[in-house]
C-alpha cells in the first residue's frame, strides 16, 4: 500500500491506497468524490478532467501517488456558497449539457482553459476542447457555453 | 396561486441542469451498497470458437475471489429477451447471457468472475483458464450469405435470419417501362454508439422476502424488467429496477444485456449485491453496434426525373444474436425509402444475417438513417442523370402540402407535411445562390479546394404506435403506449410520474412546461419523476423519439383529468352548475362572475381534506391515463451542408451546415435545437469519420476510442438551426419527435456534398465514410488513373 496525502478541494485528505490506484478512483471511490467521472480506459474522453495545482489534468491518466502532495479541486468544489460559478451558469443558460456525464469534466477543463486564456475566440476554445468528447450536444453549446461565461468572467473583472 | 404565464414554446431553462454541473448527479457507477462484491466477464477473444473447456481453479485460489462460474453452471428460466421476430419462419437462436458451447463474437462471456473488490475481480478474470478450437468467422453480410461461407449457428445451416418483404403497386412493370432507371449500392457502416457514461449495474437482494434492486445504466427499466423475469424466472413484483441518471443512451441501452441478468442471478445465487461496470474498450465489443447494411437500391423515373417507382434490397448484418429489436430495427425504415415523394410502385426486401460480429441494434435513428440516406442520395443521383439541379427535383416529386393524414406510395399514412416550406426556409439561410457562384468560379478557376453543396429534404417515422398495428401487422411483442400520473399534493405542489425514461432530453423539463401551462401551477413548483419500475410502474421507456411523440400526450390526458374533477369539486364548492364553470390559465371561475375563482392548488387542498366534496367523489386530486397513438408522426425537415474538398488530399472540411427541421408543435426550442445540433454532429461524424471495422477473422480492429473516431470539437462545424411547425394530426397536443433528426438527415446531405463537390472531375460516388484516403481514390479513379 501507498500513502498518499493530497488537499482536495481546500481540505486536506490522506489514505492508504493500492500503489495502481488511478488519481479519478482515489477520488471516486476513497474519497466519494462522485461528481468526477470515468468515461474511457485510454485518455480519450475528457470525462474525469480536474484540476491539479491548478492546471486541468486527465484524473485517469495519473496514479494516486502522483498527486501526493498537492491540491486538486474536483467538479465539487466550483460553485461556492451555494453561487454557481460562472461556467456552471453559463452551461446552464445555453443549454450546454443533454446527460450531463461529460460536463463535470467540460467545466474544469474550461475553467483552466480560461484562466491561460481568458478572451478566447470560438476556434481557440473549440481547440481547447480537443481532450473532451461529447456525444450528445454536437458542442456548439459547450462553445457557446465557454464563450458567454468569459464574457462574465472578464467582465466580473472589469 | 395560478399563474398566467406561459411555458410552451419558450427556451425555459432545464430543471435537470444543477444536479449535473454541479457534480451532485448520481449514474450507477457512482452508486456503492455495503457488502458489494465486483463481477468481471471472461470474453472470447476468438470470434467464432468452440469452447472445449473453463478452467476457473487458479482464479478461485487467488485473494478476494469469492466465485467463478462458466456457461454451463447456469439454466436460465428463457433466453435473453428478443422482443421482434418479423416474419414467422424467423431463425432466432436462444442467447443465453453466458455462451454455453461456442463462442460466436470476439468479447462473447463465457465465464463469469466475483470477487471483493473491482481489481481483484479484474486480476481474477485473466486467471480464468478456456480451451478454445478455434473455428472459420465471417463477419461481412453478403460473405455471410455466400456458398460455404462459416455458419454462425449450426442449427440453422444458413446464415439468413429472416426475409421481409414490402410490394406496393406494379413494382416490376413499372421499373420495365421507365425512361429512366438509376442504381447504386450504399454500405451503411456499422457504428458503435459511445455513450459516454460506460454501461453499469449494481444489484442488491434482499434474500429473506426473495425481493431484488437493479440500478443500471438503462434507457428501458420497464422492459429491462420484463426481459429479467423472463431469463431468471424472478417475478416482476419482486424486481424493482431503476435507472438513475442515465448519462447517454443512443440507442445503445435499449437492451437487455447478458450482464444484467448474470448480476441480478450472481445476486440471487451469492445472496450479495453485486455490481458491474463495463471499461470502454470491454463496451466496444459487449454493448451492441448500429447500422451495417449493404442496400441496393434502385429508382424508375420519366426523362423529366419525375420519379415512378422505388425498389430497395437490403442486407441487414444482425451480428451473432439476434437482440432485442435487432431484426426489426432496419424495418422501422421499410416504409421510407420513398422519402416524401411521390410514384406508382414501391419494394423493399430486408434479409437479415447472421455474422460472428458483436450483435447489432438499434442506434439513433435505427433504420430511419439509413432509409434517409438510400432516397435522398438517390434523389442527386437522379438530378445528375436527368440533368437537373438537385433541389428542382426535389420540388417536382414533394407530395405537395398536407394538413390531414395523407398515404405515401411507401405504405404509411402521413400525419402531416410542408416539405417545399423547410427547403425554401433552409435555401435561404444558406445562400444558396452565392454558394452555386463560388462553386462556379472555383471550378472554371481549377482551384484545389472545392466547394460542394449537398441536400437531404429527409422524412422519417416515430412515436412507436399504434399498439394493435405493431403488435398484429409488424409482430413487435411489446406495445406502444404510454403513461403518466399527475398528483397534487395538499399545498399544490405537483409530481408528474411518466413512463418514459429521459436520459438527457429534458424530459424533467418539457413535462413540466405543458403541466405548469395546464394546470396553472408555476413550473418550480413541478417535479417530474421517471425511470424507476416502484415510481413508475408503467411504461415504455425511451428511444425512437418516442419521449415528446407518445409520453406528452399521455400527461396531456392526465392533466384534462385533473381539470375535469377540479371542475366537479369547484362547481360544488361555488354551489353552481358544472356548466356554470369555466377553466383558464388554471383557474376555475363561474361565468359571468370572473372573480368568483377557484384554483387547481386549492382544490387539491380541499380534495385533500375531504370536508367538503360533492356526494360519490373520492378525495384526491390525481389521475392517471394511458396513451396510445392512432399512427406514427412524420417529423421532416431540409438540410443543407457545404464542403470543400482538399482535390490533392481527399480532405473533407464541412464549412457550412443548415438545419431546417419540422418536428411538429414545439415545447422548448432550445431544448429542440439541442436535440437537433448534437444529432447533426453524429451524422456528419457517421458520414467522414465513423466506422466499426473487423478483419478476416472477426478481430475488432476499432476496438477502442483512440480508434474509432468520435469526434472531437476542432472536427465539427457550428451550424444554423431553422425551425418549422407543422402540427402533428396523430395527438391533441399537435407534437411529433426530434430525438434523431440529426443523423437521419445529415449523413446524405454530407455525402452528397463531397460527390458534388467532386462531380465535375467525374466522380459519381464516394464511399461511407469518406475520409480522406476513399475521397482521394474517387477522384484517382475518376482521372482513369489507378486507385
Amino acid at each position: 500500500m501507498t500513502h498518499v496525502s493530497v488537499t482536495v478541494n481546500g481540505e486536506p485528505r490522506e489514505a492508504d491506497v493500492e500503489p495502481r490506484t488511478l488519481l479519478v478512483y482515489f477520488l471516486r471511490e476513497t474519497l466519494g468524490l462522485t461528481g468526477t467521472n470515468v468515461g474511457c480506459d485510454t485518455s480519450s474522453c475528457g470525462s474525469c478532467t480536474v484540476l491539479l495545482d491548478g492546471v486541468s489534468v486527465k484524473s485517469c491518466t495519473l496514479l494516486a501517488a502522483q498527486a501526493d502532495g498537492r491540491e486538486v479541486k474536483t467538479i465539487e468544489a466550483m460553485a461556492t456558497d451555494g453561487q454557481m460559478h460562472p461556467l456552471q451558469e453559463a452551461f446552464h443558460r445555453n443549454h450546454g449539457l443533454q446527460c450531463g456525464y461529460c460536463t463535470p469534466g467540460m467545466i474544469m477543463a474550461a475553467d483552466s482553459y480560461l484562466r491561460e486564456n481568458p478572451n478566447p475566440t470560438e476556434e481557440q476554445v473549440r481547440a481547447s476542447l480537443e481532450g473532451n468528447l461529447c456525444r450528445c450536444t454536437g458542442y456548439q453549446n459547450i462553445v457557446k457555453s465557454i464563450l458567454d461565461a468569459a464574457q462574465h468572467m472578464s467582465g466580473a473583472r472589469a | 396561486m395560478a399563474t398566467t404565464e406561459k411555458y410552451v414554446g419558450t427556451p425555459v431553462l432545464r430543471k435537470e441542469d444543477p444536479e449535473f454541473l454541479t457534480g451532485q448527479a448520481r449514474y450507477t457507477d457512482d452508486l456503492t451498497v455495503a457488502g458489494m462484491l465486483w463481477m468481471t466477464v471472461v470474453r472470447s477473444p476468438f470470434a467464432h470458437a468452440r469452447i472445449k473447456a473453463v478452467d476457473a481453479s487458479k482464479a478461485l485460489a487467488m485473494p478476494g475471489v469469492v466465485a467463478a462460474f462458466s456457461g454451463q453452471d447456469f439454466e436460465w428460466a428463457g433466453p435473453l429477451l428478443m422482443a421482434w421476430p418479423v416474419t414467422a419462419d424467423i431463425n432466432n437462436p436462444p442467447h443465453w447471457p453466458l455462451a454455453k458451447d461456442k463462442a460466436r463474437y470476439q468479447g462473447d462471456g463465457v465465464a463469469v468472475v466475483v470477487a471483493e473488490s473491482r481489481a481483484a475481480a479484474i486480476d481474477a478474470a485473466e486467471a480464468v483458464s478456456v480451451d478454445y478450437e478455434a473455428l472459420p468467422a465471417v463477419t461481412d453480410s453478403d460473405a455471410a450469405l455466400a456458398d460455404g461461407a462459416p455458419i454462425v449457428h449450426d442449427e440453422f445451416g444458413t446464415n439468413r435470419s429472416y426475409t421481409w418483404k414490402l410490394t406496393n403497386g406494379d413494382v416490376d412493370k413499372v421499373f420495365a417501362e421507365a425512361p429512366v432507371v438509376v442504381k447504386q449500392r450504399n454500405v451503411i457502416r456499422r457504428l458503435i454508439p459511445n455513450a459516454i457514461e460506460p454501461r453499469s449495474i449494481v444489484v442488491q437482494p434482499t434474500p429473506a422476502t426473495g425481493q431484488f434492486t437493479m440500478w443500471s445504466s438503462t434507457q428501458i427499466p420497464h422492459v429491462l424488467r420484463t426481459g429479467m423475469a423472463l431469463a431468471t424466472g424472478i417475478a416482476e413484483s419482486k424486481l424493482r429496477i431503476i435507472a438513475p441518471r442515465v448519462g447517454g443512451g443512443f440507442g445503445s441501452k435499449l437492451q437487455v444485456y447478458p450482464e444484467e441478468a448474470l448480476a441480478l442471478e450472481l445476486a440471487r445465487r451469492l445472496g450479495r449485491p453485486i455490481k458491474w461496470t463495463e471499461t470502454r474498450t470491454e463496451g466496444y465489443l459487449a454493448t451492441h453496434h448500429g447500422r451495417d447494411q449493404i442496400q441496393d437500391m434502385e429508382i424508375a423515373a420519366d426523362r423529366d426525373g419525375k420519379i415512378r417507382g422505388y425498389r430497395a434490397r437490403i442486407r441487414a448484418n444482425m451480428g451473432a444474436y439476434l437482440r432485442i429489436i435487432a431484426p426489426g430495427t432496419p424495418i422501422l425504415g421499410a416504409f421510407l425509402f420513398c422519402g416524401c415523394y411521390g410514384g406508382e410502385a414501391y419494394e423493399t426486401e430486408f434479409v437479415g444475417v447472421f455474422t460472428n460480429t458483436t450483435p447489432v441494434d438499434a442506434y439513433r435513428g435505427a433504420g430511419r438513417p439509413e432509409s434517409a440516406y438510400a432516397i435522398e442520395h438517390m434523389m442527386d443521383a437522379l438530378a445528375r442523370e436527368v440533368g437537373k439541379d438537385p433541389v428542382e427535383i426535389r420540388r417536382m416529386n414533394f407530395l405537395p402540402p398536407f394538413d390531414e393524414p395523407t398515404p405515401s406510395i411507401g405504405g404509411l399514412t402521413l400525419d402531416s407535411g410542408n416539405y417545399p416550406a423547410t427547403l425554401d426556409q433552409a435555401l435561404e439561410l444558406v445562400g444558396y445562390e452565392d454558394a452555386r457562384k463560388e462553386q462556379q468560379a472555383r471550378r472554371e478557376q481549377g482551384e484545389r479546394r472545392q466547394i460542394g453543396i449537398g441536400f437531404s429534404t429527409y422524412l422519417e417515422n416515430c412515436g412507436w404506435g399504434p399498439s394493435k398495428i405493431i403488435g398484429n401487422v409488424l409482430k413487435y411483442a411489446g406495445g406502444g403506449w404510454e403513461a403518466a400520473t399527475i398528483r397534487c399534493h395538499p399545498t399544490g405542489k405537483v409530481v408528474v410520474v411518466t413512463g418514459t425514461t429521459p436520459h438527457g432530453q429534458g424530459g424533467q423539463t418539457t413535462i413540466a412546461q405543458l403541466v405548469g401551462d395546464e394546470l396553472g401551477i408555476p413550473f418550480e413548483d413541478i417535479e417530474v419523476l421517471f425511470g424507476d419500475t416502484d415510481i413508475a410502474p408503467a411504461g415504455w421507456d425511451t428511444y425512437g423519439s418516442r419521449g415528446n411523440a407518445v409520453g406528452m400526450p399521455a400527461v396531456h390526458r392526465a392533466a384534462q383529468k385533473i381539470i375535469e374533477k377540479g371542475r366537479k369539486i369547484a362547481a360544488h364548492e361555488l354551489e353552481v352548475a358544472e356548466s356554470d364553470i369555466e377553466f383558464k390559465d388554471g383557474t376555475f371561475s363561474v361565468r359571468g362572475a370572473p372573480d368568483v375563482t377557484r384554483t387547481i392548488a386549492s382544490l387539491a387542498f380541499s380534495s385533500w381534506t375531504g370536508h367538503n366534496l360533492p356526494d360519490g367523489l373520492e378525495p384526491g386530486l390525481e389521475a392517471s391515463a394511458f396513451f396510445d397513438p392512432e399512427n406514427l408522426v412524420f417529423p421532416f425537415g431540409a438540410h443543407i451542408c457545404v464542403v470543400e474538398v482538399d482535390t490533392e488530399t481527399g480532405e473533407v472540411e464541412v464549412t457550412k451546415y443548415v438545419a431546417v427541421d419540422d418536428v411538429g408543435t414545439i415545447i422548448n426550442p432550445q431544448i429542440v435545437d439541442g436535440q437537433v445540433m448534437g444529432g447533426v454532429v453524429q451524422g456528419i461524424a457517421e458520414a467522414l469519420a465513423e466506422e466499426a471495422i473487423y478483419d478476416e477473422r472477426g478481430n475488432l480492429i476499432t476496438s477502442s476510442m483512440t480508434q474509432y473516431l468520435v469526434p472531437a470539437a476542432t472536427e465539427v462545424p457550428s451550424m444554423i438551426v431553422g425551425r418549422h411547425e407543422t402540427p402533428s394530426t396523430t395527438n391533441e397536443l399537435g407534437v411529433k419527435g426530434v430525438g434523431e433528426t440529426g443523423t437521419i438527415a445529415s449523413p446524405p446531405a454530407v455525402i452528397n456534398a463531397v460527390v458534388d463537390a467532386l462531380s465535375h472531375l467525374g466522380v459519381t460516388d464516394v464511399e461511407r465514410p469518406a475520409t480522406p484516403e476513399r475521397v482521394w481514390r474517387a477522384i484517382r479513379e475518376a482521372k482513369g488513373g489507378a486507385a
